[in-house]
């Protein structure tokens, strides 16, 4: 969110922006934090204080073991972004933050999608599993289990595909995201 | 050593000569520390007396607060303290009990989830786990609560594990990667804010509490005399800048005066130092000094912009940040005849609507001259605490702050019942200095209990009730707002307070006479330990001026 003290200002329209008011840009968010118990907690307070709904949102370690990483997404006008994030810095266990330009960005969502088929369709179903490289990973007479990982738009194009054989139910981690290029994100 | 005592050694590391608490179950380990430490601890009768007081000592002295509980509903009782404290940014930690590690969870008795319960409103908390994390969270809370911008900070700790024995070594350390708060200030920028007030020609200085809490008063002083710079402060601001001066436009804001709102409207140039432009201050928020471009000096980054778009934000402590303010401004030798016209367009306001109001033609005290009378009777010189309502408007409107510190009141939760416990605090941590509570006879009721602290414990506070038998700020707005449907503010005469201070052990009297009223009042303030005057004044009398909420400052009435 580059230095405080830099920006160059907003105008009132930004400042009026109701929270919570969906404009379509996505955010990631990659928040660096020490791996202590709450932390997620103070993090999704901030969130739900201000109208806002996170669309996803991953914890894990990172090559550090006092350390986590929380990746969120949430969809937001850009002062109230910006508001939040200011927020977040000032909570103690958060280390660093950056609001990842999608560009520069890799980012992977993993699903796992339980398809109700039987053995008439079920080649069908994997043909068109192994065009978006999915895997089969469970097989019963009367479902089948498919794991795809990729990017956001690449799952939904996937659940578009299977829904009509009939989706039993579909599972999804939330994007991680990494920033590419030399530097840490 | 067991790990309270531990507790112990780390205040009396971090220069704690005072505590404000109250016992219970879970934090009796806690308590038996008490006993050997050679810690001054004061017994409050509520919970939220003492979270209070804690407050009222910091803000008194500069100096960090402390505060205890039990667990449950020891630590709910804190609730209203802390997110006071959170609000006015006030240096306090809270050392609270909390059920057997093995009970966490279940409901055990006296249970509360207490990080959990006041996570939206402390500046950081500590859950204890393991009995030697406790010394250094006791120094890392201290030095969260009084660095950066201060706040609350909690130390919850199990009471098992609080009576468990550890190895204690002092900590003369912090680490605390994710927190570092910028103090210095960009010297780029405050080269940029110098040049922009060089060529203002109608700036206005709006100063809020702040300048209080960075001890910054005689920089901000000394800044504003470097030219014609005229001074306004928000209500946690008084002070800050020595009232009155020919410099000084009064209080700014919904109660303030016409003329520092109007300088607001009409400047073309503010700079905002340690002030969070409050929906009080800015009333209309599109409509708020519409001609002006913005400086912001905050040692909070997420106050920059956060309401009112700065133009050149200046991220640091305010002290800092005004010395090389000052030392820039210098350098540019800025024509102060500029500045000319602004203040004849200013001395214009002031002399067209001076603070005022229509006195009693007989021997009945109006609420305003009450406060000029207490001036009068305290020479000026008094710490005055506040609690919430018309009573705190017309203190901070009639009593001139000359100093910092001197000016302690709930600005930004509003806490009814904070004025007597805060008093109390204040004339702990300041015993050489008198210690006035300006009180409301609907709000001195929600903490009137800490009578029996100052008298057991021969605090000296005076405690003047401007007693009008009615919530009165509630019956202003019913009045103006609700068309006189006065529903539930006519609180009578009850209780009688000169009975009530007599029962708590501190001397009562009743006033009602103006012209004998400041007289009187030095003789109330002359007596010995705890003092409550009950002084009736006019029952039906409004504050003004007054900016209806969410108006602009141009339609202020009154």
């Amino acid at each position: 969110m580059g230095e405080p003290g830099t920006k160059e200002p907003l105008s009132l329209e930004d400042l009026e922006a109701v929270a919570g008011l969906r404009t379509g840009r996505k955010h990631v968010l990659s928040i660096l934090v020490e791996n202590k118990p709450g932390v997620l907690s103070r993090i999704a307070g901030l969130f739900a204080r201000r109208g806002f709904n996170i669309d996803t949102l991953t914890v894990g370690p990172t090559n550090d073991e006092a350390i986590s990483r929380v990746t969120l997404t949430v969809d937001g006008a850009l002062h109230p972004i910006d508001q939040v994030t200011k927020q977040l810095h000032k909570l103690i266990n958060v280390l660093k933050i950056r609001d990842l330009e999608p560009g520069d960005t890799v980012a992977r969502e993993l699903a796992l999608f339980k398809v109700a088929v039987d053995g008439g369709q079920r080649g069908e179903l994997m043909q068109i599993a192994e065009i978006f490289r999915g895997k089969i990973v469970d097989v019963t007479k009367r479902a089948v289990i498919v794991e795809v990982t990729g990017t956001t738009e690449k799952i939904e194009a996937f659940e578009g595909m299977v829904r009509p054989f009939g989706l039993i139910e579909m599972m999804r981690t939330g994007e991680i995201a990494i920033s590419r290029g030399r530097g840490e994100t | 050593m067991r790990a309270v005592d531990a507790v112990m050694e780390c205040l009396k590391a971090e220069g704690v000569d005072v505590v404000f608490g109250l016992p219970g179950g879970a934090n009796l380990p806690t308590y038996d520390a008490f006993v050997d430490a050679g810690i001054r601890h004061i017994l409050v009768r509520h919970e939220a007396g003492g979270g209070h007081a804690a407050e009222g000592y910091a803000k008194a002295t500069g100096r960090v607060g402390v505060s205890l509980a039990t667990s449950g509903p020891g630590a709910t009782n804190l609730i209203t303290p802390i997110t006071d404290a959170m609000m006015d940014s006030v240096p306090v930690v809270f050392i609270t009990g909390q059920v057997r590690t093995d009970l966490l969870g279940t409901d055990g008795f006296q249970e509360a989830d207490t990080i959990g319960i006041t996570m939206p409103v402390v500046k950081h908390s500590f859950m204890i786990q393991h009995p030697s994390e406790i010394p250094r969270a006791i120094h890392e809370a201290f030095h969260i609560a009084r660095t950066g911008r201060p706040g609350p900070v909690i130390v919850d700790i199990p009471t098992d594990l609080s009576r468990a024995e550890i190895d204690y070594e002092p900590v003369t350390d912090v680490r605390l990667p994710g927190y570092q708060p910028t103090t210095e200030g960009n010297q780029k920028q405050i080269r940029q804010a110098a040049k922009a007030l060089a060529s203002a020609r109608r700036p206005v200085i709006y100063a809020g509490g702040g300048v209080i809490n960075a001890n910054a008063a005689a920089e901000l002083t000394e800044f504003a005399r470097s030219d014609r710079f005229p001074v306004t402060c928000t209500l946690m601001g008084l002070g800050g800048f020595p009232a009155p001066d020919p410099q000084w436009l009064g209080m700014l804001g919904m109660h303030g005066t016409r003329t520092a709102n109007y300088a607001m409207d009409e400047a073309d140039l503010i700079c905002a130092v340690g002030a969070r432009f409050d929906d009080r201050i800015t009333g209309k928020l599109s409509e708020f000094a519409p001609r002006a471009k913005f400086i912001h000096i905050d040692v909070d980054p997420a106050e920059i912009s956060k309401n009112v778009p700065a133009h050149i934000p200046i991220v640091g402590d305010a002290r800092h940040v005004l010395a090389k303010l000052l030392i820039e401004y210098r350098a540019l030798s800025a024509d102060p005849t500029r500045l000319e016209d602004w203040w004849a367009r200013i001395h214009g306001w002031q002399e067209k609507h001076p603070l005022g109001y229509e006195d009693s033609a007989d021997g009945e005290i109006k609420p305003q001259y009450m406060i000029q009378a207490v001036y009068e009777a305290s020479g000026g010189k008094a710490i005055v605490t506040s609690d919430v309502g018309q009573h705190q408007m017309w203190a901070a409107q009639y009593y001139d702050f000359a100093k910092p510190r001197q000016w302690i009141n709930s600005g930004g939760l509003g806490t009814m019942g904070f004025g007597l416990p805060a008093a109390m605090g204040a004339a702990v941590g300041c015993p050489d200095q008198l210690v006035i509570c300006i009180a409301g006879d609907g709000s001195v009721q929600m903490n009137a209990q800490e009578l029996a602290t100052c008298a057991q414990e021969k605090i000296p506070v005076k405690v003047l009730i401007m007693n009008n038998g009615y919530l009165g700020m509630v019956r202003q707005w019913q009045e103006l707002f609700w068309d006189k449907r006065y529903s539930h503010v006519d609180m009578g005469e009850f209780p009688d307070f000169v009975k009530l201070a007599e029962a708590y052990g501190a001397t009562g009297l009743r006033l009602h006479d103006k012209r004998t009223l400041v007289s009187d009042l030095r003789e109330a303030l002359a007596i010995d330990g705890p003092v409550v005057v009950d002084v009736r004044v006019t029952r039906e009398e409004n504050t003004y001026p007054m900016i209806p909420a969410g108006q602009a400052a141009r339609e202020m009435v009154g």
